[in-house]
C-alpha cells in the first residue's frame, strides 16, 4: 500500500512549476561536488566548468553549489533541496552519487539530471564521463621517450576500472616507443592525501624511476620530482602549470566547461535529452597541456600527431593485437576495445608486471 | 618482484622526512598531556598551522616566517581550547573535537585565495663535505633544517622534563592538580601554556606538510596525520625519545609499504595500514601491566576550590 | 578579582538557558563572519534555523531531521551512559562501522533470498558487530587497566581500514562494472531499512533512538543499575562501598554504546545510505559526542542536542546552495556553537562572584 504522500505532490506541482520557467529563457543550474572547490584537482576543475557556464550565459543561467557533500543519504537530500528550489539542472559530480542521483531523478521527474562518471541512466538522468585513456595514451607516448632509466613510475588511487585503463593506455603508448620499457606502481589507497602522494613519488624515484605519472590530484609528485632534480612528471586533473619551468613536461586537464555549456544550453532552447557521454581528446573534453621545451622537437611533434589521430577518431589507444597480462589474447590483430570491456577493465596488458591488489 | 632495489639509505632517510609533521605534532601533544591535558584537536590545529604557513611565506617569500606564522597559528587555536577547558572548564574530550571541526573550517576560510600556488622554496642544509659522504650523508646531513630541530625539539623537552624544575612541576600537575595546587603551582596557567606549546608544535607539523612535504595548499590537506600523533603520543607511552622512534616507526611502515609496492611485491595495503594502530593497542596493554602509563589526571577537570 | 564557586546542586535555570544564550551568542557571531564574508547575516542565519523548519519546503526537511538525527542520538545515548561513570568510549565511529559492515554482511549472504527474517538478523548482527568492537576496549580494560580512551581511538582506524578492505573486495557488488561499494541494500527488499510511512524519514534507526531515549532515561532514574552508573561518575569511592562492581559497569556501559552504535551505523547502511562504500561513514561516531555533552548527558537533551545539530547541518546546506556560503563557513559556524555550548555550560556548575583581593 502506498500513499500519495505531500513530498511526491510538492515535487510535481514544483516540478511543473520549474518547467515553465525554462521556457521563459532562463535556466537554475544546481552543482554538487563530493571535494571542496579548493582541492585544486577534481572538484576544483568541476567548479571551472561551473564557472564557464556562468561566463557563457550570464544572467540567463543561474548556478548554485554544494562543495564537500558525502556521499549517501546527504548527496540525495542535497539535489532534492535543489530540484524543490527550481533547479532545472542538476549535475552530480561523483562516481559516488549515482545511487542518490538515481533516488532523486525518481522523485523529480520534471528536473534534469546528469551524472559524472556512473552507469545509470533514465529519460530524466544523463551520464557523462571522459576518456582519460586517451589523454594518457598522448602522456605514455612522451613518458616512454623520455624515461632514460627505462622506469617509469606510476602513482594510483585505487585499483577500478579508470584508473586501470589509464595504466594499461599509458603503458602500452611507452613501450610501442621504448621496448624496455617497465611499469612501477604504487597505490596510494586514498582520492585524496597530498602527503602520501609526496612519499609514493619519493619511492618511486628512489627506486630509479625518472618520470612520474599520477592519478591522484596533488602537485606533491611534481615537487619531488623537482627536487630530486632529473626527473620529469606531468600535471593531473588541472595544468599545474607552476611547475612549468621545472619538472612537469605535459599535463592532462579535466575539462568539463565544453561540456557543462553545451547540455545547459540544451536545457535553455528545450532540446535536452537523456545521452550517455563519454567523450575525450576529440571533443575537448580531455585536454593535454602545453608540452613544455623540455620535450625534445620530435617527440613533441609525434605526441601531438598522435593526439591528432586519437581525435579524429582515426586511431584509438586500445587497439589489437593486445594480450592480457597472463599472455592470453584480448584484442586480435586490428580490433578495437569495446566500450563495455573498457568500462569493466579488471586486468593489466600483458608486459605489466605487477599485481592489482585484491 | 625487485627488492634490490629498495635502498635501505634512502628508505630511512624518506621515513625521516615522512615522520617529521607527526613528530612536531606529537611532542607538542606530549608536553600538553604531560600537565594532564588531553588535546583531541591536533587535526584542527595542525591544518590551521599549515594554512597560516603557507599564506604568511607566499606573501612574506621567507619560509623561516611562515613556520613562525604557523607556530602562532596554531597557538592561537590552542589558545581557544585552552580558554574552554581552563577557564571555562569544559569537558576536553568535547572541545577538542569541536576545536577539529573549527579549525578545518577555518583554515579553508583563510587558505581559499591560495590554491593552485607554488610557495618560496625551503632549501636543504646543503653541508658541503659532510653531505657528500656516501651512505651516512644523505642520511645524517642532506636534510632540511626544520627535521632537525624537531629532533632538537625531541631533545629539548626530554631534558627539560627530566632536569629541569619546570620539567617536575609539569609533571607533578599532570599526575595530580590538587596536590601541585597544594604546594602552591599555579595549575592552570601551567597547563595554558602547555597547551600553547602544543598547538606551536602542531602548527609547525602542518606547516612542514604544506611547505615542505607536499608543498602547496589544498583544503584538508592534512588528511587525519593529528589523529595519528594523538596515538603516537600514547603508543611512545608519554615518553619523548620513544615519540622519535614511533614517528619513525609509523612513517616506517607507510613508506615501506610504498616501497614494497613499488618493487612488486602484492601486499594487502589495508591491513599493513591497519598494523600502526593495532601495535599501538598492544603497546598500551603492555605497558597497562608496566608502571610506566598516562599522566593520572589526564583529561580531568581541575578546579581550585579553597 | 572574579572567582568560581561551585555550586552545591548544577542550577536548573542556568542549565535551561545556557543553550539558548549560546545558540544566540553563535547567531551573534556567525553573524558577523557571515557579514565578513559579504552575505547578509539575518538572512543567512534565518536560512539555517529557520528555512528547514518552516521554509517553504519545511515538509521534505522536517522528515530529513529525522533521517540525520536519530543516528546522532542512538550513538549519542550509548556514550552518554558511558560518560556519566567516567568511562570514555570515543571510539564509536569505528563500532558503527563494524555494525554497519555486520549487518549488511549478513544480508549480502543471503541475496537474492526475499524472507521476513533477514532485516531481524541484521539487526542482531549489527547491534553484534558494535558490541564485540566495543568489547575490545572493555575487556582490555577490565583484564589489563588498559585506557579505554586510546584503545577505543585506535580501533577506529582499524576499523575504517577493514571499511576499505570489505568496500574493494569481500562485500564488493559483483555487477558494479568493478567500482568499489556493494549491492545498494535499498533495491532488495528484505534488507531495505525503509521509511515506515513513505517521505516520513520514519525508519526504523529513529524508532530506535527513540526508544533508546526512553530506555536511557528509565535506566538512569528508575533503575539500580542507573543509579550505581551515576554514582560511579559523582563519587567512585562511595560507589565501591555501595558494592558497585567496575568490571560489570564497564563490560555494562562500553558493550551498551558499541551495541547502539552498530544498530546506527546498520539502521544507515541498510537504510539512507544503502551501502557499504569506502566513504561510507561520515562522523557521526564523533559528531555523536558532542551531541553527548551539549545533551548534558541527559537523555531528553541528547535528543534535543541531536535535533539541533541535525538542523544547522541541513540548514547549512541549504544556505550554501542559496546564498553561496562556503561549506567551510558552515564548519566555523558550527564549531562556534560548540564553543560556546561547552563554554556556557560553566554558569549551570559554578557561580561567578566578583571577589575584592586581599591585601596582604
Amino acid at each position: 500500500m502506498k500513499f500519495t504522500s505531500l513530498l511526491a505532490s510538492t515535487a510535481m506541482a514544483l516540478g511543473l512549476a520549474t518547467s515553465a520557467m525554462a521556457q521563459d529563457d532562463k535556466v537554475k543550474v544546481g552543482f554538487i561536488y563530493v571535494g571542496p572547490i579548493g582541492d585544486g584537482g577534481y572538484t576544483y576543475e568541476h567548479n571551472q566548468g561551473r564557472l564557464a557556464v556562468m561566463e557563457e550565459f550570464g544572467d540567463k543561467a543561474e548556478t548554485t553549489y554544494v562543495e564537500s557533500v558525502p556521499e549517501g543519504p546527504d548527496a540525495e537530500r542535497v539535489m532534492t533541496q535543489m530540484a524543490l528550489d527550481g533547479a532545472d539542472l542538476i549535475f552530480a559530480t561523483s562516481f559516488g552519487f549515482m545511487d542518490a542521483t538515481v533516488n532523486t531523478a525518481k522523485k523529480f521527474p520534471d528536473v534534469k539530471f546528469e551524472h559524472a562518471t556512473g552507469y545509470k541512466t533514465a529519460p530524466n538522468l544523463a551520464i557523462y564521463n571522459a576518456r582519460f585513456y586517451e589523454g594518457r595514451a598522448v602522456l605514455g607516448h612522451i613518458a616512454g621517450n623520455m624515461t632514460e632509466s627505462n622506469i617509469i613510475g606510476y602513482i594510483g588511487s585505487y585499483p577500478i576500472p579508470e584508473v586501470l585503463r589509464g595504466i594499461n593506455s599509458a603503458y602500452i603508448h611507452a613501450k610501442k616507443v621504448n621496448p624496455d620499457v617497465q611499469f612501477k606502481i604504487v597505490w596510494a589507497y586514498t582520492w585524496f592525501d597530498p602527503a602520501k602522494e609526496a612519499d609514493a613519488a619519493k619511492v618511486l624515484i628512489e627506486q630509479g624511476a625518472d618520470v612520474i605519472l599520477q592519478h591522484t590530484d596533488s602537485t606533491a609528485p611534481l615537487a619531488a620530482a623537482e627536487a630530486a632534480g632529473n626527473v620529469i612528471g606531468f600535471g593531473q586533473a588541472s595544468d599545474m602549470a607552476e611547475y612549468k619551468d621545472g619538472p612537469r613536461v605535459s599535463s592532462i586537464i579535466d575539462n568539463w566547461g565544453p561540456y557543462y555549456i553545451e547540455r545547459v544550453g540544451k536545457v535553455l532552447d528545450g532540446t535536452w535529452e537523456t545521452a550517455d557521454t563519454w567523450a575525450g581528446i576529440g571533443d575537448g573534453m580531455v585536454q593535454i597541456g602545453e608540452i613544455t621545451d623540455r620535450v625534445p622537437e620530435d617527440v613533441k611533434a609525434e605526441a601531438l600527431a598522435l593526439m591528432d589521430t586519437i581525435a579524429s577518431g582515426a586511431y584509438h589507444p586500445f587497439t589489437g593485437p593486445l594480450n592480457k597480462q597472463d599472455g592470453t589474447q584480448w584484442l586480435a590483430e586490428g580490433e578495437v576495445a569495446e566500450d563495455q570491456a573498457l568500462l569493466g577493465m579488471d586486468f593489466f596488458v600483458e608486459g605489466i608486471d605487477a599485481e592489482i591488489p585484491k | 618482484m625487485d627488492l634490490s632495489a629498495i635502498n635501505p639509505a634512502l628508505l630511512i632517510a624518506s621515513l625521516m622526512v615522512a615522520a617529521t609533521p607527526i613528530l612536531l605534532a606529537a611532542i607538542g601533544e606530549l608536553v600538553a598531556e604531560r600537565s594532564g591535558v588531553l588535546n583531541l584537536g591536533v587535526e584542527g590545529m595542525m591544518i590551521t598551522g599549515a594554512v597560516c604557513g603557507f599564506v604568511i611565506a607566499v606573501e612574506s617569500g621567507s619560509p623561516w616566517l611562515g613556520f613562525a606564522g604557523a607556530a602562532a597559528g596554531g597557538a592561537a587555536l590552542a589558545l581557544l581550547f585552552a580558554l574552554l577547558t581552563q577557564v571555562a572548564l569544559a569537558n576536553q574530550v568535547a572541545s577538542g573535537l569541536a576545536l577539529t571541526l573549527f579549525g578545518l573550517g577555518l583554515s579553508a576560510l583563510i587558505g581559499q585565495g591560495y590554491v593552485g600556488i607554488k610557495p618560496p622554496r625551503f632549501a636543504r642544509l646543503d653541508i658541503p663535505v659532510l653531505g657528500d659522504l656516501p651512505v651516512v650523508g644523505r642520511l645524517l646531513f642532506g636534510h632540511d633544517p626544520m627535521l632537525y630541530l624537531a629532533i632538537a625539539l625531541v631533545a629539548g623537552v626530554w631534558a627539560l622534563l627530566r632536569f629541569s624544575r619546570a620539567g617536575l612541576i609539569l609533571r607533578a600537575v599532570g599526575e595530580n592538580h590538587d596536590a601541585a595546587h597544594a604546594l602552591g603551582y599555579k595549575v592552570v596557567r601551567i597547563r595554558i601554556l602547555a597547551i600553547l606549546f602544543g598547538g606551536a608544535c602542531a602548527g609547525l607539523g602542518g606547516a612542514y606538510i604544506s611547505l615542505v612535504r607536499v608543498p602547496q595548499w589544498t583544503e584538508g590537506m592534512t588528511a587525519g596525520v593529528g589523529w595519528i600523533a594523538l596515538a603516537l603520543v600514547v603508543f611512545a607511552s608519554w615518553k619523548p625519545w620513544r615519540v622519535l622512534l614511533g614517528a619513525w616507526l609509523f612513517g616506517g611502515i607507510t613508506v615501506l609499504q610504498l616501497n614494497l609496492q613499488a618493487a612488486g611485491v602484492a601486499i594487502p595495503v589495508e591491513y599493513l595500514a591497519m598494523s600502526p594502530y593495532v601495535v599501538t593497542i598492544l603497546v598500551l596493554v603492555i605497558l597497562s601491566a608496566d608502571k610506566s602509563r598516562a599522566p593520572a589526571a589526564l583529561g580531568r577537570i581541575f578546579h581550585a576550590s579553597q | 578579582m572574579i572567582v568560581l564557586e561551585k555550586r552545591p546542586q548544577p542550577s536548573r535555570g542556568w542549565a535551561l538557558a545556557t543553550p539558548v544564550l549560546a545558540v544566540l551568542a553563535t547567531m551573534l557571531f556567525g553573524g558577523l563572519l557571515f557579514a565578513v564574508l559579504g552575505k547578509n547575516p539575518v538572512e543567512a542565519i534565518a536560512t539555517i534555523f529557520y528555512d528547514p523548519l518552516f521554509g517553504p519546503h519545511a515538509s521534505y526537511y522536517r522528515p530529513q531531521l529525522l533521517v540525520k538525527g536519530a543516528p546522532l542520538v542512538l550513538i549519542a545515548i550509548g556514550l552518554s551512559l558511558g560518560f556519566k561513570a567516567n568511562i570514555w568510549n570515543i571510539g564509536a565511529e569505528g563500532q558503527y562501522i563494524v555494525g554497519a559492515l555486520a549487518g549488511a554482511g549478513v544480508a549480502l549472504a543471503f541475496y537474492p533470498l526475499e524472507a521476513w527474517f533477514i532485516f531481524p538478523l541484521m539487526v542482531i548482527a549489527g547491534a553484534l558487530g558494535g558490541w564485540a568492537w566495543a568489547m575490545i576496549p572493555a575487556l582490555l580494560k577490565v583484564r589489563f587497566g588498559t585506557n579505554e580512551i586510546l584503545v577505543s581511538l585506535m580501533l577506529v582506524y582499524v576499523a575504517e581500514q577493514l571499511l576499505a578492505s570489505m568496500s574493494l573486495g569481500l562485500l564488493k557488488n559483483p555487477q558494479g562494472m568493478g567500482f568499489p561499494g556493494s549491492r545498494n541494500l535499498q533495491q532488495y527488499e528484505s534488507a531495505h531499512n525503509a521509511d515506515l510511512i513513505a517521505n516520513t524519514g520514519m525508519h526504523w534507526g529513529v524508532v530506535a533512538a527513540l526508544i533508546s531515549v526512553i530506555f536511557a532515561y528509565i535506566l538512569l532514574n528508575r533503575h539500580m543499575l542507573g543509579f550505581h552508573i551515576r554514582l560511579t561518575g559523582d563519587a567512585p569511592r562511595a560507589a565501591r562501598f555501595a558494592g558497585v562492581r567496575p568490571a560489570r559497569l564497564i563490560l555494562f556501559c562500553l558493550g551498551t554504546g558499541g551495541a547502539l552504535a552498530g544498530l546506527a551505523g546498520m539502521f544507515e547502511v541498510s537504510g539512507p545510505s544503502g551501502q557499504v562504500s569506502i566513504d561510507f561513514n561520515v562522523g557521526y561516531g564523533f559528531t555523536a559526542i558532542i551531541v553527548a555533552f551539549l545533551g548534558r548527558l541527559h537523555p531528553v537533551g541528547i535528543l534535543l542536542a541531536g535535533a539541533l545539530l541535525a538542523l544547522t547541518y541541513i540548514g547549512g546546506e541549504i544556505a550554501q546552495a542559496q546564498l553561496g556560503l562556503p561549506a567551510a563557513a558552515i564548519q566555523v559556524f558550527q564549531g562556534m556553537l560548540l564553543f560556546f555550548l561547552l563554554a556556557l555550560d560553566l554558569l549551570t556548575n559554578y557561580r561567578v562572584r566578583m571577589r575584592k583581593t586581599e591585601v596582604a
